[in-house]
């Protein structure tokens, strides 16, 4: 019993073996000791909460944040000790908060829920008690037998048991898996294939024994054992049975799966995975900040606790009672203390990270409504899968991008070709030997030929859809020009399709046959065995067996996986050929062929099921065997396939190099490739010097070549240098070299690394990432191997190509082309950044504004911690008075116009390294807002002077109109100071700004109209009203705002104009818009004098003003950076800007 | 097919609006020379005019500041600090050389009194002080230790600020040629028109209007000479809408205060003047100082030359750093034209 509780408790967890058995259709054994495995339910749950435990979980996760904790002690300490406010002032806002952040998570998850019962809810078809049963997906068990039609999608990870077809094949779409749009071929088991009805599967025995869930999409690994008279028989099961939950079944009518992993244990879920959290520099200063100001906050406390104690003194008039006479002076220490830190716990800002909140989910919007990031072609948006990272993005100190697919456009076509020694050209659809001035007709070699066979034979490439089925009704090749081809590499379609236009077609395949149509003549190839390809081998093969009925295995791969095996052909000129072939960008693959005797093929065929059917460690037996069948091979030749750049990708890098940033090129693509890649793309140019650092075999060859480079580098510091490494070098060079290595990287102003795996491109972001300097790293990538480099880095960014979505669903934010790449960084992320760290900094500076008058005051009031504005103002200070504008301008604020930013990207070099947050620019804020609040106190104060009457007629203030002047004369300073510090004034910002003070108004007016019956005091009443009513009162607070004011103006104008930050001078390079302030306010476009009032109104509200300028930066007509022109005076300005420092 | 395809792609199109592309119009002003130069020699024209006009205004505010703590054993007030003079009276003479035209004020002041003391200025019920009956006989808690005396009788007015209530009283007499004749005082309007309107009300009984019945069962605070419904003969200042009353009951902002006390209409003519003084107020246990001013008016108030000055200084340091920054501007215009050249 208790061990029972303890598990549910999940102290102990279940015991679980490590395969799960699954009997098909539940028929139990019947033996006593059956021990039931327990499964799920097919329940998917992508939600957080339920009704249930929405609030205490919640509420916890929210308090888990140290700004809310600390209020929510500071409201406790409110409730049980005599403070000087009440505890609404810190439990109102504190309620608003968390509210705002409870609603928007409840609707996120809400959404979820609406999106989790929609899948559990769609109807599936169950085989039960002998019959097909309609039920709701959530109900299969596992073990349910359960039937899906053509175009359904698997309601969860089914064993496949069998189709329509005879051959038990179906065919599978992955695309929302994974991507891939070709179709995949699964099988059922044979001996179970044939049973086709409900009631022939009713009466099937079987068990399957299968390992427990994990989330790797390409591995199942288990058996099934039928049981049949007389005997049972034992089948192997692999990836090819396993249908996985989110494919969907395509051009088979009808299958019957049974259900081995049901909700949350499929796999598609499993990779639900939450991503780690990322948290971005601008994050990470805020905390900061709020600690520096927590520690200024208990300061303040125990300054005024210790001068409390010091003068310490009740007046007579204020007699204490007994019980406070009595109380120990240790005690009422204590409890002096945390009233004053109750009194001034309004510096830490309340709303700040609600608002930084909303600012980045709004904010996140403009990145996805961006027409400049819409790829027309793909009708792709750019994507943001978290918002936290937005400012992060203005931060950009090194890039990493893979190349292919990345920088090219993984747009495969075939260039050239090498076959037994000899170079050919390929042009209009014709093989063309180098040498050879005309394409005259001959005949094709017999090498010509099996090179061509080997292209057309040995892939995974399927054709289209109506065909497939056409060719499997009348068996026969149809017009084999209108085939189309789908295939998961595309370099394999393009060899394919390139093998068709010479002559050799592949006209569709088929479980047992490939059939071939040789220069129009049909040829039906049986095929025996397909070694998939893998990432380790790096080749794949196929043995089939000729219509002549010779037995021959194909290999093709990557030269470094083929040439050390072939044994025979021309391998010393193919090797020549393939780096040939290299240099010029081209990819290159090798293929590759030998014959097989009957009888090695049996052998190799017994060991090959052996090994596929082992159940331990049978990827290894398998490898083994792999690499037993594919040696001492005969090279047949080497073909090239280009992969053209995308567009804009040179200029996009020499931007992103003006702008500062590092690039690193990782790639998996071979040395020669790289490079030559590298050089179109202007990652490397000619100038440069390159540095290379590969082949290296042994730790002290690769400490030797290190400290080689390093004195190269130091030597000659004019040149520009690049760094080639390939990937077993780099796992030398960073086994023990390390800083070395660091110190090299960091001088060279480009890095390209090859054969890189993909872990190995995750662990040189991570090393740059830890480096002393800890610089922001953006991984850029599209493909699966990208994901490790895409999760590590500070900033992951998928490109939407055609490697599958895997690399976009682990992204932080997703584009459709690289070059979009600029606009992100240098428009988005520049101005995400100035917005939300000013937005930090006003902050704490309105804060401090806020909270220091009442410091001071205490000098004045014997330290009894009388409040100087009233609780309401306390209160509505953060979340109603000054939240809006500030919002705002985070939202809408363009220190530099967009376009501006684009076309200069050294503007980027400003904020780097969390500039705006710099050490020296927050004490200048914090400074500030002292200043500003010493300024409102003693201005009031002596306003006040001898305490003459302020009024015309004679009569006296009190203590709360005081608070009033200091809260006025503070709100509309802070208020103002924000207005200093827009740039950009659209409409809203007018709007929420001169709103907020007419607010502050309206609401001081009512506020102190009547003797509210709900308030405990009635110390406001007309208190507002009675200050306004006094010409000094306005007179002074004109004055004091102006001196607030005036030496920031006065520093903004002198710096602007004795040294000007480039973006300052990216201002005046376009001289305002010629929009002046009230046409901003009406919303007017440029020229328009008279507005036709209501219909402006209505575009106002939807945000339709006409656009201001039509051209787009990437149109033809505004070339940007293209031309090295504008990059040349782009660095004259830079000159000048230095000069004038200077 | 492709006609779909193309519609799903335009669908995802975004929205080509100036809000979502982030083109609003906009007034983008920055502060260049070009804009602030004017502007500083304009507000600092605007400020000196308005600092002339203000300091000009408050200097010819006239203001006369009696002493009469009586720390000192030559002040006339000294005798009345001992401890054991009751109802002490002193005179403090003062010359008056220029006519104060009327209405003339005259406050009260009090040095080193913290009546911004936060138990302090808790300490008061202002339901009773509205004339609530319910709160008249149940004070509330924040009168603590001043809500009940030592029978648990209700106290009222509650508090520590009504207990504290300045109690001193002044009658001023013009001296002609050792003929002495009474200066009239008004008091009405010296308290906010809305306190002694809304804020403060008598408590009444349904059946009867004398005050004295309504404050049946209740007790005068511990200081207090006498009752509140005895604070004056007139029913219109008496008990909690007596002015004096409202006015000390609105607490101070900072230690040094003034309290409005009498209005003088006719003002005060050239000549000797004689305050007798009812010495009744303790100030000298808590270091403090009492003092009496009479003080004349302008629109904008009592004396206080600092508005004057601030605006001065502002407009002054405005249109310096005007022609500084004009200077520097002149010269960084020509090291640009020559940095062209």
């Amino acid at each position: 019993m208790i061990r029972w509780i303890r598990q549910q408790l999940g102290f102990d967890p279940p015991h679980q073996s490590p395969t799960r058995t699954i009997y098909v259709s539940n028929h139990f054994p019947q033996y006593e000791n059956f021990v039931h495995q327990k499964f799920p339910d097919n329940r998917m749950i992508s939600s957080k909460y339920t009704v249930w435990n929405f609030i205490p979980k919640n509420l916890f996760e929210q308090f888990r944040r140290i700004a809310n904790f600390y209020f929510l002690v500071i409201f406790l300490v409110q409730l049980m000790i005599d403070t000087p406010t009440s505890p609404y002032t810190s439990g109102l806002p504190l309620f608003f908060v968390i509210t705002v952040t409870a609603i928007k998570q409840g609707y996120e998850d809400w959404l979820r829920h609406k999106a989790d019962n929609e899948v559990n809810n769609t109807p599936v078809y169950v085989i039960r008690s002998g019959g097909l049963v309609q039920t709701r997906s959530q109900n299969i068990r596992v073990g349910d037998i359960v039937r899906i039609e053509k175009d359904q999608t698997f309601p969860t990870d089914l064993v496949l048991l069998s189709t329509d077809r005879e051959d038990g094949t179906c065919y599978v779409t992955t695309a929302s898996l994974d991507g891939e749009t070709n179709l995949k071929t699964h099988h059922a088991v044979p001996e179970i294939a044939k049973l086709r009805t409900v009631s022939q599967l009713h009466t099937l025995r079987a068990v399957i024994t299968c390992h427990q869930p994990e989330p790797d999409l390409y591995r199942f690994v288990g058996q099934i054992r039928i049981q049949q008279n007389p005997n049972n028989i034992v089948r192997p099961l692999g990836p090819e049975n396993l249908l996985l939950r989110g494919a969907s079944l395509k051009n088979t009518n009808e299958v019957y799966g049974v259900a081995v992993y049901t909700g949350m244990d499929a796999k598609i879920a499993l990779n639900y995975k939450s991503k780690s959290q990322k948290r971005s520099s601008v994050e990470k200063s805020m905390n900061t900040f709020l600690i520096v100001f927590l520690e200024i906050l208990v300061i303040e406390a125990v300054i005024s606790t210790i001068l409390k104690y010091a003068w310490w003194y009740e007046p007579s008039y204020n007699e204490r009672t007994t019980q406070e006479k009595n109380s120990s002076r240790i005690l009422t220490g204590i409890s002096d203390f945390l009233a004053f830190l109750v009194l001034y716990n309004y510096i830490i800002p309340i709303s700040l990270y609600v608002t930084v909140e909303m600012q980045k989910f709004l904010g996140s919007f403009f990145i996805v409504w961006d027409l400049d990031l819409y790829h027309d072609a793909t009708g792709q948006r750019a994507q943001v899968n978290t918002s936290d990272l937005n400012e992060e993005l203005g931060q950009v100190e090194y890039v990493f991008t893979d190349k292919t697919g990345t920088l090219t456009e993984n747009e495969m076509k075939f260039r050239e070709c090498s076959i037994n020694g000899i170079k050919y050209k390929y042009i209009n659809g014709n093989l063309v030997r180098e040498g050879v001035t005309d394409g005259e007709k001959y005949t094709f070699t017999d090498e010509e030929k099996m090179f061509l066979k080997a292209i057309s034979l040995c892939h995974t490439v399927h054709i289209n859809d109506q065909e497939e089925t056409r060719r499997s009704n009348l068996n026969s090749v149809v017009d084999s020009s209108s085939v189309q081809y789908y295939a998961a590499s595309p370099d394999e379609k393009a060899l394919v399709e390139a093998a068709r236009k010479i002559g050799i077609t592949f006209a569709g395949s088929s479980e047992k046959n490939i059939l071939l149509n040789e220069f129009g003549k049909e040829q039906r190839y049986k095929l025996l065995d397909i070694l998939e390809f893998d990432a380790n081998r790096r080749r794949m093969s196929v043995i089939v067996e000729t219509p002549e009925g010779k037995k021959i295995l194909f290999t093709k791969g990557a030269e470094s996986s083929i040439l050390p095996l072939a044994k025979t052909g021309e391998i010393r000129t193919t090797s020549v050929h393939v780096d040939e072939l290299a240099m010029k960008g081209l990819r290159t693959l090798c293929m590759a062929c030998k014959y097989l005797t009957k009888k090695e093929y049996e052998e190799l065929a017994s060991q090959l099921l052996a090994a596929r059917t082992s159940l331990q460690h049978r990827e290894e037996e398998i490898a083994n065997v792999f690499n037993l069948i594919e040696r001492d091979l005969h090279l047949l030749g080497v073909s090239g396939v280009e992969d053209k750049l995308q567009d804009k990708v040179p200029e996009t890098i020499e931007a992103l190099k003006l702008a500062g940033i590092k690039v690193w090129v990782l790639t998996g693509d071979k040395l020669e490739t790289a490079i030559s890649v590298s050089l179109s793309s202007g990652h490397f140019h000619r100038a440069m010097n390159i540095l290379e650092l590969t082949n290296q075999k042994s730790d002290t060859e690769c400490a030797a070549q290190l400290q080689r480079l390093d004195t190269r580098i130091k030597h000659d510091h004019v040149i520009q240098h690049g760094l080639v490494v390939d990937g077993t070098s780099l796992s030398l060079a960073l086994r023990g070299h390390e800083e070395l290595f660091i110190e090299i990287c960091k001088n060279c102003s480009a890095v390209l690394c090859c054969r890189m795996a993909p872990l190995q491109k995750a662990k040189v972001v991570r090393l740059l990432k830890t480096s002393p300097a800890k610089p922001i790293t953006l991984a850029i990538g599209d493909g699966a191997n990208d994901v490790s480099m895409i999760m590590e880095a500070n900033i992951g960014i998928g490109i939407m190509g055609k490697e599958g979505r895997q690399a976009v669903r682990n992204s932080d934010y997703a584009i459709a082309r690289f070059k979009f790449l600029a606009k992100l960084l240098f428009v988005h992320g520049h101005l995400y950044y100035v917005r939300i760290s000013h937005l930090v900094q006003y902050f704490f500076y309105k804060n401090v504004c806020f909270i220091t008058p009442q410091f001071l005051y205490q000098f004045f009031c014997l330290f009894s911690q009388q409040t100087l504005y009233d609780g309401a103002y306390l209160t509505l200070y953060n979340i109603c008075f000054t939240s809006l504008p500030i919002l705002m301008y985070s939202l809408f604020e363009q220190d530099v116009q967009p376009h501006i930013l684009q076309n200069k990207p050294s503007l980027y070099k400003e904020i780097s390294r969390n500039e705006v947050l710099s050490l020296k620019r927050f004490l200048y804020w914090t400074l500030l807002g002292f200043c500003h609040a010493f300024i409102f106190f003693f201005g009031s104060y002596l306003l006040r002077g001898d305490d003459a009457s302020m009024m015309g007629n004679g009569q006296m203030s009190g203590n709360w109109t005081f608070g009033f002047l200091v809260f006025t004369v503070m709100f509309i300073t802070v208020t103002l100071k924000l207005g200093i510090e827009t740039h950009y004034w659209t409409w809203i910002n007018h709007f929420v700004m001169w709103g907020s003070i007419i607010f502050y108004f309206g609401f001081s007016l009512l506020y102190g109209a009547i003797i509210w019956p709900f308030l405990q005091s009635q110390d406001m009443y007309c208190v507002f009203v009675h200050m306004l009513s006094s010409g000094s009162a306005w007179l002074g607070i004109i004055v004091i705002v102006v001196a607030c004011l005036f030496p920031d103006v006065l520093r903004k104008v002198f710096w602007r104009h004795a040294r000007p930050t480039l973006a300052q001078r990216s201002q005046l390079m376009e001289p305002n818009s010629g929009i002046t302030c009230m046409e901003s306010i009406c919303c007017y476009s440029r020229g328009e004098t008279v507005c036709s009032p209501l219909r402006r109104i209505l575009d106002q509200i939807m945000g339709r003003c006409k656009p201001l300028r039509v051209n787009r930066c990437w149109s033809d007509l505004d070339p940007c950076y293209t031309n090295d022109r504008s990059i040349l005076t782009l660095s004259s300005m830079d000159g000048s800007s230095n000069a004038s420092v200077v | 097919m492709s006609r779909q395809r193309d519609q799903a792609v335009l669908k995802n199109k975004p929205d080509n609006t100036a809000f979502t592309q982030q083109r609003l119009p906009a007034w983008q002003p920055f502060l260049s020379a070009g804009y602030v130069l004017p502007t500083f020699f304009l507000l600092g024209l605007v400020f000196i005019a308005i600092g002339l006009g203000l300091y000009f205004t408050s200097n010819n505010v006239i203001e006369i500041e009696l002493e009469y703590t009586g720390r000192s054993p030559n002040s006339s007030c000294h005798h009345c600090t001992k401890n054991d003079t009751k109802d002490c009276k002193c005179n403090i003479e003062f010359k008056v050389d220029k006519t104060l035209p009327g209405p003339v004020f005259m406050y009260y002041e009090l040095v080193n009194f913290y009546q911004n003391h936060r138990k302090y200025g808790v300490s008061r019920d202002d339901d009773q002080l509205n004339g609530d009956l319910k709160y008249l006989k149940e004070p509330s808690e924040y009168c603590f230790p001043f809500r009940q005396d030592g029978q648990n009788r209700p106290i009222a007015p509650c508090g520590a600020i009504a207990n504290s209530m300045f109690n001193d009283s002044f009658v001023l007499y013009k001296v002609n040629n050792s003929e002495i004749s009474k200066v009239p005082l008004n008091s009405k309007g010296i308290s906010w028109w809305t306190d002694y309107n809304v804020k403060f009300n008598n408590p009444k009984l349904d059946n009867g209007t004398d005050l004295k019945q309504a404050f049946e069962g209740t007790v005068k605070p511990h200081n207090w000479p006498r009752p509140a419904y005895e604070l004056d003969t007139n029913p219109e200042n008496n008990g909690f809408i007596n002015e004096d009353f409202i006015v000390w009951m609105r607490t101070a902002a900072l230690p040094t205060f003034r309290k409005l006390y009498r209005r003088i209409d006719d003002g005060l003519q050239p000549g000797k003047y004689l305050v007798e003084i009812s010495y009744n107020y303790p100030v000298l246990s808590f270091n403090g100082q009492k003092r009496v001013t009479f003080s004349t008016i302008s629109w904008m108030g009592g004396r206080n030359p600092f508005l004057g000055i601030a605006y001065l200084v502002c407009g002054s340091v405005s249109i310096v750093t005007g022609i500084i920054m004009l200077i520097v501007y002149i010269k960084y215009q020509g090291q640009n034209i020559r940095k062209v050249e």
